[in-house]
């Protein structure tokens, strides 16, 4: 094959592998069936390789494939399936397109120390049942965040913004989507990690990829001595150097006409600037007559002036998202102290939860009743952007499993639904000094009505009402009850998080047979 | 000339036999008593006995038929309960063998078109494809409407309303020409039951101020701001317990019994009595029918008792 043909290859797979994994981590309206999305993250490194640790199955057996990929290879993951490195990518374009400067890259030395150190953290903390480390460094994660804050909402106020249009001519095909709730800490970290790498991108290529990124280090250390390597061919070479400028990874050292393997990210941009077939890609090396080639530069600011635009036009309304107030009788009175964050089903503890998560927010974006939402400091510190259980802006839908089909490191494990449907996520608790049937003597029962196993039931109480009674045994910690609530500023219902996941007992009231009547029986009017 | 032979002999065999129909003595009583039915005003018809389709296409022919309430061109919407993400059989969501049939007969009435939705309890697209709905309303050729958004609610004023004064109500409760409720007959935690004018909570944002704002007063107000022109209570499978969504099937009886009514009080008063419960226990049917919305005294009523 030509070698030069190697970029437009890479380019066009990395499309292949980018749009899906950004489409289901943007998925506000369910276009992609959950059961697919296994396939699509199946590649990303460290969610597969987190996956295995609890869970090998076939679809655990990805990060296998990259190492072994690597071995041959070289870091194709990096430029090929990586998300953020496509991200960076698309920065890296734009710096091209706004930049005059001919000379824009230059081969740098390899931060050692800061890159091991890094992946050493990383591992050690893992070992011991942090998370945090790889969670904040993984590059598919820091990509599913980074999407999942502000690029989701973006879409998504887009589509509202459409649907609104729409719905003057009468036209319901597009909806809008409300979004519930909105978390400032996650939100402004992400926000940083964007900004931090889009300027790092946009300075220096993949800086953040040659010394922070731990995924990159470690497939650094195997494409060290992978069999297909890019090498600088000594007798074609002209050293005319314009394989180093264009070299995003800085690793390309033309004077002493070396390549450092470890942190180059297989993009090819080397092999189509150079004007020889100085700088090849192979086991052993060739040399063959090139034609000279240089790319035109286009002038135009403007691409980055209008993603600059956007984006603050369209963020816009996230801030605007405050919620209506509206005028109550009587406040309750008695605070919430939850002491334990709820995690979502098939997590079967917290601790383990939080030891595995990455926090790549792919569920969140799945959710269907946006009950999932990125914590802060729910969990404590080690838990930080993982997700949780969220009552005020949704409830964990009982015939629903998602979240536990396409979690990819298997921090949510996949869980039966008919399991799902007993596993206790946590315990409501009442607070009767809240409750509307105690505070005004009127009738509510919004939580028993929304509760799926009438844990939450109603007794009877003063003047012919009747007031909630949580028959614990039979609750599985949903959090319906909490969302229905309507009492103002606290809720007279909350879930407790239970930090080992139980199992409710089934109510076997409801076993019994159907009543069967007589259908020709008179009107009893 | 073969056509309109044809209609020739189909005019002339018509008349015939429809001549040797009306002779007297040759089931001229069976054939009165259709017809008189149709033109007897009746208030109030209850069904019993048969499927849900085919208990409305009875029920509706001794209230005139849809035509009475539908004229050529006009806009429907049909609000039937989705507010749970059950399966039908499971009774928290109208039938929607009883929603397909009802859009049907909308349309050979000469509607324009016919929209359908509900600000549900649970998520909202699991509720309109898990409840059967979704399907029914598109195979019959009526637009399923979301109602997820506030965006979707205008404010109002409920000039009659005691504690309910204003309120958002869904674009197309306002907009529409004609609007039909189409209750299930369930059980309720709070309100012991609900039926044709708890339904209606299911065209506004928010009802948790309902629940705040002592809920059968807020029932009852919300009735007197428009008046559903037809309540057709689907009783074919009834929730008897764990009302208002139901745990299991243990929880559902199969009345096969429905009840169709202008007047929206007297179609839950009847239908109260068929889930064996008196109106007067219901808070929000009497606060209704002292406040003038309709009437819960089924003696004043003429019913059409129908048991197939």
């Amino acid at each position: 094959m030509d070698n030069t043909s190697f970029r437009k290859i890479r380019i066009a797979l990395s499309f292949l592998f980018f749009i899906p994994t950004t489409i289901i981590l943007i998925n506000f309206s369910e276009q992609i069936p959950s059961s697919l999305t296994k396939y699509i993250t199946y590649f990303q490194f460290v969610p597969s390789l987190l996956k295995a640790f609890s869970l090998f199955t076939i679809f655990s057996t990805g990060f296998i494939l990259i190492l072994l990929l690597t071995t041959l290879l070289g870091r194709i993951y990096c430029s090929t399936i990586c998300p953020l490195g496509f991200f960076q990518d698309v920065i890296n374009y734009i710096s091209k397109k706004i930049k005059k400067r001919k000379k824009r890259f230059n081969y740098s030395k390899e931060q050692k120390l800061l890159r091991w150190s890094l992946l050493f953290l990383c591992i050690l903390f893992f070992i011991s049942g942090i998370a945090l480390g790889i969670n904040l460094l993984d590059p598919y994660s820091i990509y599913g965040r980074i999407t999942g804050q502000i690029f989701r909402p973006i879409i998504i106020e887009l589509n509202n913004f459409f649907s609104a249009i729409l719905v003057n001519f009468k036209i319901y095909w597009l909806y809008p989507y409300e979004i519930k709730s909105f978390n400032l800490a996650p939100f402004i970290i992400s926000l940083l990690f964007f900004l931090l790498i889009s300027y790092m991108a946009y300075k220096n290529g993949r800086l953040y990829c040659n010394t922070i990124c731990p995924v990159g280090t470690l497939l650094g250390l195997i494409s060290k001595f992978s069999l297909y390597k890019i090498t600088i061919n000594k007798e074609e070479c002209l050293s005319c150097g314009l394989c180093e400028r264009d070299c995003k990874a800085n690793c390309i050292d033309s004077e002493s006409k070396a390549v450092d393997m470890s942190r180059c990210v297989m993009c090819f941009n080397c092999i189509s600037q150079c004007p020889t077939e100085g700088i090849i890609y192979s086991h052993k090396k060739h040399s063959k007559q090139k034609e000279y080639k240089l790319e035109l530069i286009d002038e135009s600011k403007r691409n980055f002036l209008f993603l600059v635009a956007g984006y603050i036009t369209a963020l816009s309304p996230i801030f605007a998202q405050v919620k209506k107030q509206i005028t109550i009788k009587k406040n309750s009175t008695v605070p919430i102290f939850r002491e334990n964050a709820i995690s979502p089903p098939g997590s079967i503890s917290i601790k383990r939860f939080n030891s595995i998560c990455t926090a790549c927010h792919l569920c969140i974006s799945t959710c269907p009743t946006q009950v999932l939402q990125p914590s802060f400091l729910e969990y404590g510190i080690k838990g930080m952007l993982q997700p949780r259980l969220n009552n005020e802006a949704g409830f964990c839908n009982f015939d629903c499993n998602i979240c536990s089909e396409v979690c990819p490191t298997g921090a949510i494990l996949p869980i039966e639904l008919e399991r799902k449907k007993l596993t206790q996520l946590g315990i409501a608790k009442f607070i009767k000094q809240n409750c509307i049937v105690y505070t005004q003597k009127t009738e509510c029962g919004a939580c028993s009505e929304h509760c799926p196993t009438k844990a939450v039931h109603m007794i009877p109480y003063e003047n012919n009402l009747v007031i909630p009674e949580v028959r614990e045994e039979y609750c599985i910690g949903c959090g319906a009850c909490e969302y229905a609530c309507p009492v103002k500023p606290y809720k007279a219902i909350y879930v407790e998080g239970n930090i080992y996941h139980k199992l409710a007992k089934k109510n076997l009231e409801q076993e019994k047979p159907q009543i069967k009547i007589d259908y020709k029986k008179e009107f009893p009017f | 000339m073969k056509r309109r032979e044809f209609i020739k002999k189909s005019a002339k065999t018509g008349i015939l036999v429809s001549l040797s129909f009306s002779l007297p003595g040759f089931v001229g009583k069976y054939v009165h008593k259709l017809e008189s039915n149709q033109t007897q005003n009746y208030d109030l018809v209850a069904i019993k006995g048969g499927e849900p389709d085919k208990m409305f296409d009875e029920a509706i022919k001794s209230l005139g038929g849809m035509k009475t309430f539908i004229r050529k061109n006009q806009t429907v919407l049909i609000k039937p309960n989705i507010g749970w993400d059950v399966s039908p059989e499971r009774a928290a969501n109208t039938n929607p063998k009883l929603v397909k049939r009802v859009i049907e007969h909308c349309y050979e009435a000469g509607a324009k078109k016919v929209y359908v939705f509900d600000h549900t309890c649970d998520d909202w697209k699991r509720c309109y494809s898990n409840s059967g709905i979704e399907k029914a309303v598109k195979d019959a050729g009526g637009e399923i409407v979301p109602a997820n958004s506030e965006n979707y609610y205008h404010e109002v004023e409920i000039k009659n309303g005691k504690k309910l004064k204003k309120d958002k109500v869904h674009e197309l409760v306002l907009e529409c020409d004609v609007f039909i409720n189409m209750p299930i007959l369930k059980n309720h935690g709070s309100t012991r039951l609900t039926i044709s004018m708890k339904n209606l909570m299911g065209v506004v944002w928010d009802r948790g101020y309902w629940h705040r704002t002592d809920l059968h007063q807020c029932i009852a107000d919300f009735s007197t701001f428009r008046k559903p022109d037809l309540n057709i209570v689907d009783a074919y499978y009834v929730l008897k317990s764990n009302g208002p969504r139901g745990v299991s099937l243990s929880d559902v009886v199969i009345m096969k019994s429905q009840i169709i009514s202008r007047d929206i009080v007297a179609a839950d008063a009847a239908a109260a009595k068929l889930f064996g419960l008196n109106p007067d226990e219901i808070r929000h049917i009497s606060l209704a029918h002292e406040m003038g919305v309709g009437t819960k005294d089924l003696n004043s009523l003429k019913i059409n008792r129908i048991i197939l």
